[in-house]
């Protein structure tokens, strides 16, 4: 019997339902597998499973002066759209949340626009805005983009946690004589943190993972560590990617923990 | 009007008027909560957006024209990556709900601590680097990758297959890319059926089959078109596993817009598709939301 739904129907009736059901999460999860063991191969040739292991491609990726300055602009991104997204995003989720404006609906629209619309029009619309004002291939341009690429994420994560929060808590600080800001800042505040904490790790691994814009909008000093990922697969696949793609895998699979751990104290 | 009856009106106006003017304070605070946000979307999506429709109305020289849209229907190159991008996504969308629906059925049955485990091999591709994923399916499908390599090996095959830069190779990897979009809806929307409904469906006589095909199966089909529709539009104008994975064959949508912009420098032919891609787009979202009153969006929500 299965014990959520009760049905009189036995888990060995169903066996064919999970073992569809296991091969479909095996062909999801396989090829992350596959490229982090193939990164610790010792060949130039991608064997699976490989004949030598050894760490040749971290070095070559640690040691190389372009994957390096790549990543460090990754990084800066990223960090700084967290920065500028999660706080903006928390401010625009709670007007939402409060949901008197006449607009309600259309600004929350708004707001998740950049989940809609097609990225390659968001790509190459932002090189032609920033083409006259030269903010193309400079960590500005890229953080305004990417910023707006956040948001949505931020504003509906924070939502979230804001729905099952009491709004009448701040007015009952405020009838207390908090002002505005002390009863945010003391009584709401703690009590989503975890889920503006949550918005906050989107908002980075978005930045991070960011392809589509970056390719219109990096280039030169500022070309960003997928930009170079996606100019280097274009012409061969170089097992240095491998090491690579792992890294980025480690960094999901942190990034994602942190947040299903918040989100459970939630 | 005694005296005492106009001082109650004019307070009770007052009271009003007051009122009234905190509303609109309040109003405009938060407002000003929303307007950098709301500043920077109108700056980085919807200008930019408006300036690319303006352009696609002009032709080459400078002429207010038709012509950057006359040109899909009269060159056979557009034809054909309009027919290529609907074939790939109506091909995607049907294998991500063949593999989906098993799938986000197998989680909604499963206990719950099970299900929690088992949604982590979904929700984590899901936040995998999509140029990490199409690397992997490179390296998996290409003439000298692991499948051909097992085949070849196993004498299945004595020459290797073409996985990789065809359509197979774009389908393959758009499955695996968007298949969690899919299963994360199905799975929420399958997760709010009463358990009820299938017990009393039991009860009065009704098998295992019959139960899930005229029960379960009609009361999942919201978050399945949901999962459906979210798909289908992110197909439409989906670039980088294309652009890896094509070999240059498999010309998409976005790529056009890509090519005729960066390589030709074609401006308004690469706004015309754009404009038309977001109309399409905003079409089929628009019907859905009309069609079942719900935005779909909620896959960004749902986890």
């Amino acid at each position: 019997m299965s014990e959520d739904i009760g049905l009189p129907i036995s888990h060995r009736q169903r066996l064919w339902l999970y073992a569809l059901g296991g091969l479909v999460l095996l062909f999801l999860i396989a090829p992350s597998i596959i490229i982090v063991i193939m990164s610790f191969s010792d060949s130039t040739l991608l064997q699976f499973p490989p004949q030598q292991w050894s760490l040749r491609w971290y070095q070559t990726y640690f040691q190389s002066l372009e994957w390096r300055d790549a990543t460090i602009v990754s990084v800066k991104v990223a960090i700084m759209t967290t920065l500028v997204a999660t706080p903006l995003g928390t401010a625009a989720a709670y007007a939402i949340n409060r949901g008197t404006l006449r607009l309600n609906g259309t600004i929350n629209a708004l707001l998740t626009a950049s989940l809609i619309v097609p990225v390659i029009l968001i790509g190459i619309g932002t090189f032609f805005l920033y083409a006259p004002i030269g903010l193309n291939n400079t960590l500005t341009g890229l953080v305004i983009a990417h910023t707006v690429q956040a948001l949505p994420l931020v504003v509906l994560t924070v939502l979230s946690g804001l729905r099952s929060y009491d709004m009448n808590q701040e007015r009952v600080a405020r009838s207390l004589g908090a002002g505005r800001v002390a009863a945010f800042w003391q009584v709401t505040m703690p009590q989503i943190r975890f889920s503006i904490v949550s918005g906050a790790l989107f908002a980075f691994i978005t930045s991070f993972d960011e392809v589509v814009v970056s390719l219109f909008i990096s280039g030169g000093d500022t070309t960003t560590l997928t930009r170079r990922m996606f100019n280097a697969l274009r012409d061969q696949i170089d097992p240095t990617i491998a090491a690579i793609s792992t890294c980025l895998i480690v960094l999901s699979v942190v990034l994602l923990s942190v947040a299903q751990i918040f989100g459970r104290r939630n | 009007m005694s005296a005492q009856s106009a001082f109650h009106a004019s307070a009770g106006d007052l009271n009003a008027q007051s009122l009234r003017a905190d509303a609109r304070r309040e109003s405009l605070r938060l407002l000003a909560l929303l307007s950098p946000s709301l500043f920077l979307v109108f700056a980085i999506i919807i200008v930019p957006i408006g300036w690319l429709f303006w352009l696609s109305l002009f032709d080459e020289a400078g002429f207010l024209s038709t012509a950057n849209y006359a040109r899909f229907f009269e060159q056979a190159s557009y034809i054909k990556t309009f027919v290529t991008t609907f074939k790939v996504a109506f091909i995607v969308t049907g294998a991500c709900v063949l593999l989906g629906y098993p799938l986000a059925y197998m989680l909604s049955q499963l206990p719950r601590r099970a299900a929690s485990i088992c949604l982590i091999f979904v929700i984590l591709p899901f936040w995998t680097s999509v140029l990490v994923r199409t690397y992997a399916w490179l390296v998996i499908l290409q003439r000298k990758g692991l499948i051909n390599s097992w085949l070849i090996d196993l004498g299945v095959i004595s020459q290797p297959l073409s996985l990789a830069n065809n359509l197979s190779g774009v389908v393959i990897g758009m499955t695996h890319i968007l298949l969690p979009f899919l299963v994360l809806p199905l799975y929420a929307s399958m997760k709010t059926i009463d358990g009820d409904c299938l017990r009393a469906g039991m009860n009065l006589g009704a098998g295992p089959v019959a139960t899930f095909r005229q029960i379960f199966f009609p009361l999942s089909l919201p978050g399945l078109a949901s999962g459906v529709v979210i798909v289908f539009v992110l197909c439409l104008g989906f670039f980088v596993t294309p652009a890896l994975m094509g070999g240059g064959k498999v010309i998409m949508w976005a790529m056009r817009m890509e090519q005729t912009t960066s390589l030709y420098s074609n401006w308004g032919a690469g706004a015309a598709l754009g404009v038309v891609l977001l109309v399409v787009t905003l079409a089929l979202l628009g019907l859905f939301q009309w069609l079942l009153g719900a935005r779909a969006t909620g896959v960004w929500s749902s986890r």
